[in-house]
């Protein structure tokens, strides 16, 4: 087993890092693969809140480094599936407390036992993120169809490119299909001539995925979800499979669909 | 108000169109560092070296930035003075 670290970052905050760092190594242990999610963002934690590990936490990412514990005691084994762990950041340090080679050293140390090291990287494009990316195998840059978040999401994807990284994949996060369709969002082709990389997936805004969170839960676990859907697809393309992207710009509900119905039948 | 009847009557572009033309010109500027300022600087400069060689009309000429994928390239258009020769 030789594990594929994957950073998940951004330029922007609160695009949903953290939210597709979650789903995705649930996925992919869903799966029955092995996943070590670690949260590189130092000081400020959240992935074990997301993950819904916030009360096992005893040592983290800095302890491990440090040489306080060993590198298993810092991981957490997840709730449900039990081929998923969490290496949680510490919450009273700073993004210092770590260096790239620190993180190079780490995932070296992991990679024979597991499949996928999952980064869950923070805003911004100082330490932090040359810590998340220094390792990665495969970086993932997650934006939405917004103009500051697209214009990160740029900047990010230009030093992607410089450090040798590349080429990130996009995911476009919190598309809303309905403004799409009238013209006042960004549309994933837009996004894409705009930023000239490869798309690995598209989320569409989902309420579920604001329940699933505060339960601390994964929203690939629920089946009803098109958010969760669009998360298992993007684990399936990580392992190679050709997972045709939908059109979420096509209307749908009952009413669409009977009108769409009417005018086949009609012509 | 008449921002209001373009609405009703659809002549106002759409946000995301909007968006799309105003990113397209900040992601040039972004990726090479070259402000609007130095894109005149280097227009004055082409303007006086190329003046040098051959008759242009100042006024006439234009640089802009664009690019194709994620290739950056400097475009500049220098119509040239036609010449009324003399026998």
């Amino acid at each position: 087993m030789t594990a594929k670290v994957v950073t998940v970052t951004s330029g922007k905050g609160g695009v949903g890092k953290t939210t597709a760092t979650a789903n995705l190594g649930a996925a992919l242990a869903e799966n029955g693969q092995k996943v070590v999610c670690i949260d590189a963002d130092i000081g400020l934690r959240n992935l074990d809140v997301v993950m819904g590990l916030e009360n096992r936490i005893v040592y983290d990412l800095v302890d491990a480094v440090e040489g306080r514990c060993r590198l298993r005691q810092a991981m957490i084994r997840d709730k449900r599936l039990p081929e998923l762990y969490l290496i949680p950041a510490a919450q009273t340090r700073d993004k210092s407390a770590v260096s790239p080679s620190d993180m190079i050293r780490l995932c070296s140390e992991l990679r024979p036992d597991y499949d996928w090291i999952m980064i869950d990287s923070p805003a911004g494009i100082e330490r932090g993120f040359r810590n998340a990316v220094a390792p990665a195998d495969i970086i993932i840059v997650i934006t939405n169809p917004d103009v500051s978040a697209v214009r990160d999401a740029d900047r990010i994807i230009g030093l992607i490119e410089a450090e040798e990284k590349g080429p990130a994949r996009l995911v476009i996060n919190r598309i809303k299909p309905g403004m799409v369709r009238k013209g006042d969002m960004l549309s994933v082709d837009d996004v894409l001539e705009l930023l000239a990389v490869e798309l690995v997936g598209m989320v569409p805004e989902d309420e579920n995925v604001i329940q699933s969170t505060n339960r601390g839960l994964p929203v690939v676990l629920d089946g009803k979800s098109k958010a969760g859907q669009a998360f298992r697809s993007i684990a399936r393309r990580l392992n190679g499979e050709k997972v045709p992207f939908p059109n979420l710009e096509e209307e749908s509900g009952f009413f669409n669909r009977l009108a769409r119905w009417l005018r086949a039948e009609g012509s | 108000m008449s921002a209001f009847l373009n609405r009703l009557f659809g002549r106002e572009p759409k946000s995301a169109s909007q968006a799309k033309e105003r990113l397209k010109s900040v992601l040039v500027h972004d990726r090479t560092d070259l402000s609007p300022g130095v894109i005149a600087d280097l227009k004055d400069d082409i303007i006086v070296a190329i003046s040098r060689h051959v008759e242009i009309d100042p006024t006439a000429v234009k640089i802009k930035m664009s690019y194709d994928g994620r290739e950056q390239r400097l475009i500049a258009d220098i119509p040239l003075r036609s010449v009324r020769r003399r026998y």
